[in-house]
């Protein structure tokens, strides 16, 4: 399987990623921002960090590089795309997901281990998962989800909040909600579930001497679902 | 402009350092130049008033590849790898513009790191602050602890870990010192020496502007009523910019184009160019009309002052220019041929072709004054004669709520939440821990670098304090399974012009370097920051030692959690019961005096290797050092972390249980040892005449029993996590 990583000025988890998307089995490939096409790839990663300093708005002027075309065709024709952290603020900027992540509510930077509920498996990142709750990490400054009311309900209705912060027993509450998102989400899709945009970082999770492996879970059925 | 004296004087430089510059060039210097005597005498870039002293340092050890005197220091951990490292100060600026001046000092490190070849793999600091009742503190907590991590975190190199005080003598300055470690390959570092004729001298990086003129000249004085108006001398970071130098200077360092590099740091263009001509023996010339610019009509003063910052200047050989510039222009970095390399040993600038300095290198770096201050022993103080009323009154259980809720004892979560420790995925010991562990990227190994400093002890008695920080320091890594390598040290003291704080410097630095020679633990790295005074008050002399180890394998890392119910906790380590400047004397018996505890080297030095050679034979199971607060407060934190009670033995000692502890008694661990294993590790601590004392079991339910009285470990939890961040939203 085939992934490619997108690199921006200022991205800093691409090599993380890389790392990750290797132990699990694909070939992956770094794309630099300024490159037009993208190679053959099953799979395209936007990764976290802060591009192009995330001066203006986070990921706004990424969702205006050279190389951001491509992925919108590529996920136009039913590719996977996934956006961590800043590249799920990079998908909203860009107009394939909705909403837009705002600066977490106590106004600090947040990392840390959090918990997160997964809500539809009905799709390749989370099809075949056994666990309904997973550990993963968070490191931000902007994670606060928020949408108009109209994007709200499109989410509900078609079940598109992929996963929402909650406790260790899967409650999803505000006490569990670490950065003030609208009603606890973490990651949500596209309509055609094809895109993933979400705050939390897997790639940090793969080796139980780090943070935890939950994030191997994630990766392992990512491949799988592709094969 | 012409120059006298008295601009001189503003300058910084005192009136005799004017004449012997009129001396040295036989006639008077134009205002570049003076410019130029004033940035490179100063103490900050001069060590004027300690260099006399560091010589001492015990700088040797067979894993040393590079001690003081570079960017950072170079030690060996196997195979090809190196690990680059220092700390650094940014004490004034960061009081005047906390956001910008602790960022500032992050980046700044970072660069003197990765211009040596390295990749940087771990942030830490050294933070202190006035005294939590001070109206000033808790913004500037907030805004360093933002700084710190605006900077890291958008750099993408996780800060593992770090050290915070409050203190009152730090009310008018506060201290932040910052650490970086990089990864490098042995046969692939980067020195600042130039070497060779006619090459070309590069400026990269971001555009010069006029913000940061004589900050190092401001980190050379006391403050005063009108530090307001310094703020234009801190510098503004762009970590962004930051990022794209690291990546680009990396990728320009995979081929052997770069013959030298250096960081524009303090005084910026002038001590960058003036080092590395000066190593070099050579000359240099520039032509400052090309240097990029973000304002109109700089001059070529404040072109030479500018500390700017995410600049440095490269030697390039002859040839690869057009190659280099292409990697710059890839990252959107300014490239520019300002100069080359010359015969003349002097440093000769040029603007809108004309001269406009001229003065010879070795005046400004060979020739630089040096003093020998005078200074003043501090003479050991009496032990205190603590009286059984002192105890009467007192509860264990209250004790230790007290102390796990001391500023400087509490959980600092609410600070390290905030900065990213896990980026670049490799962290194995997150904060919190004794030390902070990353591994290498890609192997088996891992290093652990913890940072200390104990300014109360130092302050009581300079010679035992500065030989404690070495201790602590040592003790810190092995207590994580790290071998403990070399150390960086970060000199903060008050105004060397004082007799009596260039004593506590003199001491604390003979201290340090006792200590670092018995234990072999060469300092590689450091720098020295003093003035720290605001109208005649100064801080306690606070030498920050940033301590750097190697785990062979980063699967037999130690953590302090206790692990299971029946194993037994053993103190390694004589308690004698020295409560004099202990927390307990200071923030319960209200009784600031007295001697520090007393360093045994042997005793270091036995117990450390010993509780290491238990380990090689993976006999410890959990295992903290004895700091601050003493033997129950390890306990306690180790049954915090491991959500565990334990019962603690009737005490066999002379001493009073509060003495046996609370007493901050040194070379002390406490291990986790499973039952199984007791009479091994017994044998193998008798034979090498370590004292040990049986304390009693890790058990299942979470209270600390000890005698009759029964402590809940959650209440206990509760106060040690609660406090800083009840204290930051009050």
């Amino acid at each position: 399987m085939k992934s490619a990583v997108i690199i921006f000025p200022g991205s800093n988890c691409d090599r993380d990623m890389d790392v990750a998307l290797k132990k699990f089995g694909f070939k992956n490939e770094m794309v630099w921002h300024d490159d037009e096409q993208l190679p053959k790839s099953d799979l395209i990663v936007l990764p976290g960090g802060f591009s192009y300093g995330d001066y203006l708005r986070c990921g706004s002027i990424a969702g205006k590089s050279k190389i951001i075309k491509s992925v919108i065709d590529f996920a136009a024709k039913g590719g996977l795309v996934l956006g961590i952290c800043n590249g799920f603020q990079i998908l909203t900027e860009t107009g394939l997901l909705p909403g837009v992540l705002q600066q977490n509510k106590n106004i600090e930077f947040i990392c840390k281990n959090v918990f997160v509920k997964v809500n539809n498996k009905n799709n390749k990142y989370f099809n075949s998962i056994d666990k309904d709750v997973l550990e993963l990490h968070i490191a931000h400054n902007e994670g606060n989800y928020f949408c108009t009311n109209d994007e709200l309900k499109m989410l509900k209705d078609n079940n598109l909040i992929a996963v929402s912060y909650c406790n260790e027993k899967g409650e999803v509450n505000e006490k569990s909600n670490p950065n003030g998102a609208l009603q606890n989400i973490a990651g949500i899709f596209n309509k055609e579930k094809n895109i993933l945009g979400m705050m939390p970082h897997p790639e940090r999770m793969i080796d139980k001497y780090l943070s935890g492996e939950d994030g191997s879970i994630f990766f392992k059925n990512l491949i799988n679902n592709i094969k | 402009m012409l120059v006298n004296e008295k601009i001189a004087i503003e300058h910084g430089l005192k009136s005799d350092e004017y004449k012997k510059i009129c001396q040295l060039l036989k006639r008077t210097p134009n205002i570049t130049e003076l410019g130029i005597f004033s940035a490179m005498w100063n103490e900050h870039c001069s060590y004027k008033s300690s260099r006399k002293h560091l010589k001492n340092l015990h700088t040797q050890g067979k894993r040393v590849i590079q001690g003081p005197g570079e960017n950072a220091g170079v030690i060996d951990v196997d195979d090809e790898d190196a690990i680059v490292f220092k700390i650094e100060s940014h004490n004034h600026p960061s009081f005047i513009e906390p956001y910008q001046g602790a960022a500032t000092g992050v980046g700044g490190i970072m660069r003197d790191v990765f211009t040596m070849g390295a990749r940087p793999i771990a942030n830490l600091n050294s933070i202190h602050f006035g005294s939590t009742q001070h109206k000033k503190t808790k913004n500037l907590l907030r805004g360093v602890v933002k700084g710190i991590g605006g900077y890291g975190n958008c750099i993408g190199v996780p800060t593992i870990g770090g050290q915070t005080c409050f203190d009152e003598s730090y009310n008018g300055n506060i201290l932040v010192n910052a650490m970086t470690l990089g990864l490098v390959n042995k046969k692939k570092i980067f020195y600042s020496k130039a070497a060779g004729i006619g090459k070309p001298v590069i400026y990269v990086g971001s555009k010069t502007g006029r913000d940061g003129i004589h900050g190092a000249s401001m980190a050379s004085a006391v403050f005063d009523d009108k530090i307001e108006e310094k703020k234009p001398t801190v510098q503004v970071g762009d970590p962004f910019t930051e990022k794209l130098l690291l990546e680009a200077c990396l990728e320009l360092m995979a081929d052997d184009s770069i013959i030298s590099i250096q960081d524009m740091g303090a005084a910026g263009l002038t001590s960058s160019s003036i080092e590395m001509a000066s190593k070099g023996k050579l000359g240099i010339e520039l032509d400052l009309s090309k240097v990029p610019c973000r304002e109109e009509k700089m001059t070529p003063y404040e072109i030479m002052l500018s500390e700017s910052q995410e600049r440095m200047l490269i030697v390039l050989e002859n040839g690869k220019e057009e190659n280099a510039k292409k990697i710059f222009d890839k990252w959107d970095l300014d490239f520019a041929v300002i100069g080359k390399t010359t015969t003349s040993k002097k440093i000769e600038l040029y603007f809108d072709s004309k001269k406009v300095a001229d003065i010879p290198i070795d005046f400004l770096a060979e020739d630089a004054p040096e003093y020998d201050r005078k200074w003043k022993k501090t003479k050991l103080p009496q032990k205190i004669k603590f009286k059984k009323e002192n105890f009467k009154s007192l509860k264990i259980n209250n004790c230790l709520i007290k102390l796990l809720s001391n500023p400087n004892i509490c959980e600092k979560k609410w600070i390290w939440n905030q900065y990213d420790h896990t980026v670049m995925g490799d962290t194995i010991q997150k904060p919190g821990g004794d030390a902070g562990v990353v591994r290498i990227h890609g192997t088996e190994k891992a290093v652990a670098a913890s940072v200390d400093s104990s300014a109360t002890y130092c302050f009581a008695h300079p010679l035992t304090g500065g030989k404690q920080v070495v201790c602590e320091s040592w003790r810190n890594l092995i207590s994580v399974g790290a071998e403990p390598i070399a150390i960086t040290n970060c000199l903060n003291f008050g105004n060397p012009e004082k007799e009596k704080n260039m004593g506590e410097f003199v001491e604390c630095v003979q201290g340090i370097s006792e200590a670092c020679k018995y234990l072999d633990f060469p300092v590689v790295s450091g720098n020295v920051s003093f003035y720290n005074e605001t109208k005649d008050k100064g801080i306690k002399p606070t030498p920050s030692i940033g301590g750097v180890g190697l785990l062979k394998n980063y699967k037999n890392i130690l953590t302090m959690d206790l692990k299971n119910e029946g194993n037994v906790i053993l103190a390694i380590g004589k308690t004698e019961g020295h409560i004099d400047q202990s927390v307990f004397a200071r923030s319960i018996l209200n009784e600031k005096k007295g001697p520090p505890p007393e360093i045994n080297l042997f005793n270091e030095k036995n117990n450390g290797s010993t509780v290491m050679k238990l380990m090689k034979e993976k006999l410890i199971l959990s295992c903290r050092d004895v700091s601050l607060g003493g033997i129950l407060i390890a306990i306690a934190k180790m049954c915090i972390k491991g959500k565990k009670g334990v019962k603690l033995n009737k005490l066999k000692s002379l001493i009073n249980k509060f003495e046996f502890f609370f007493s901050e008694d040194q070379g002390r661990y406490i291990i986790e040892v499973s039952k199984k294993n007791l009479k091994k590790v017994e044998n193998i601590l008798k034979e090498n005449s370590v004292h040990f004392d049986n304390l009693g079991e890790v058990q299942k339910d979470n209270y600390i029993n000890i005698d009759s009285e029964k402590i809940s470990v959650d209440e206990l939890s509760k106060h040690n996590k609660n406090w800083l961040m009840e204290y930051m939203a009050q």
